[in-house]
């Protein structure tokens, strides 16, 4: 094991923090991010999903038969996000609702399959935990800023508060499909130039 | 009649599943790059979801309703849905192999595709009938290859200019997808 556990904490946040470095989960990150609650609660479930299937695939790593293991890791991650399915039903019954159909769809979402087959399978519990977490909290960051930026222009809002006086008229443009394709292209982008190696 | 022909443009125009409902959004970006990809990728879809959708419709009317086990619907459509990817794979490369070289290496990623999952699940939340969510099902995939192909086109055409270095690539690639969603975007309130 070449990395320390923080250092594969610290990957997640910058060096491949989805959806920016690792072009992967783009559907919720283009559909849940008209505001930057749902951005933060669809970015805190995932993070969940992917911190308790990545332990669990990784503590099994040497039960699961290689032939199969795809397979069992879709039932892993698709229990989790049952789990969270139903403890959002009970505890956040409106972010339930405005993310609808893509709590489910996490269960499809290509960066916690490709976790636990690309890192958790072949590396040590901590380490899993450490990386299900970085990469988490990466996802759920790009997502809050992705859904600040559209909030902040497509409704004239921040968390709910005005943030422009009332002569602002909303840039609807950018809560709609359109804008998300759009904004997350610039800010790709934005990482490109800053990020330069 | 005609009310299958509405549900169908609202399907494919409307509601396009990629740039509407922002679903399937990886392969989209994935398998655009050359029109061959991209026209395999389109009829796997088509072929997939509409057997996904009809046997999920069935599990959930036949299966999980009547024992009151809707709380287990993310884990049962995941697994037919990856069950009967691998079983229309093994009954292609036996029986149709042309077809089967030419889908062949799209049909295991349709597995984890979210336009086929996040289709099962609409036609569950709108409470389509049968017939409904069968033409629903070929709808959302014509939508899905439809919108497809027209973004290989595109971004073929964009091989040939000069981006702007920090712009290549995904990055452009998605300002183009916006720009093909505004296209779409011209068809709402129309059904």
């Amino acid at each position: 094991m070449a990395k320390s556990i923080t250092q594969e904490f610290v990957k997640g946040l910058w060096e491949e923090i989805p959806p920016f470095r690792l072009v992967l989960g783009l559907c919720p990150t283009l559909a849940v991010t008209k505001t930057i609650q749902d951005g933060i609660g669809m970015g805190v479930a995932t993070t969940f999903v992917l911190v308790c299937s990545n332990v669990l695939v990784s503590a099994m790593r040497n039960i699961i038969p290689s032939k199969v293991r795809i397979a069992a890791f879709i039932i892993i991650i698709a229990t989790f996000v049952t789990v969270v399915e139903l403890l959002m039903q009970a505890f956040t019954y409106p972010l339930f609702l405005s993310l609808g159909i893509f709590i489910p769809l996490i269960v499809v979402n290509c960066i916690v399959l490709g976790r636990a087959e690309a890192f958790a399978s072949k590396n040590a519990i901590m380490h899993s935990l450490a990386d299900g977490l970085g990469i988490g909290i990466g996802f759920t960051l790009a997502l809050a800023s992705l859904g600040a930026v559209r909030e902040v222009f497509g409704s004239g809002t921040f968390w709910g508060a005005p943030v422009f006086g009332p002569s602002f008229h909303p840039f609807s443009f950018m809560i709609e499909a359109p804008g998300a394709f759009v904004c997350l292209g610039l800010m790709l982008c934005i990482m490109n130039l800053v990020g330069k190696k | 009649m005609g009310d299958y022909i509405i549900l169908a443009i609202s399907c494919i125009l409307v509601n396009n599943i990629l740039l509407a409902q922002y679903l399937g959004n990886c392969p989209f970006l994935g398998t655009s790059k050359k029109m061959e990809t991209a026209v395999g990728m389109a009829m796997a879809v088509v072929f997939v979801l509409v057997l996904a959708g009809v046997i999920t419709w069935l599990t959930e009317t036949f299966f999980l309703k009547p024992f009151n086990m809707e709380f287990l619907r993310t884990v049962a459509f995941i697994l037919v849905i990856a069950s009967l990817v691998q079983f229309v794979e093994m009954f292609l490369k036996k029986s149709i192999p042309a077809l089967y070289a030419g889908l062949g290496i799209f049909l295991p990623l349709i597995t984890t595709n979210c336009a086929v999952m996040g289709v099962c699940l609409i036609n569950i939340k709108e409470e389509y009938t049968f017939m409904q969510a069968l033409v629903a099902s070929f709808a959302y995939a014509v939508g899905f290859g439809l919108a497809l192909i027209l973004f290989a086109g595109v971004r073929e055409r964009i091989l040939l200019a000069r981006v702007p270095k920090p712009l290549q690539d995904t990055s452009i690639g998605l300002v183009t997808a916006g720009m093909l969603s505004l296209a779409f975007f011209a068809f709402k309130g129309m059904v």
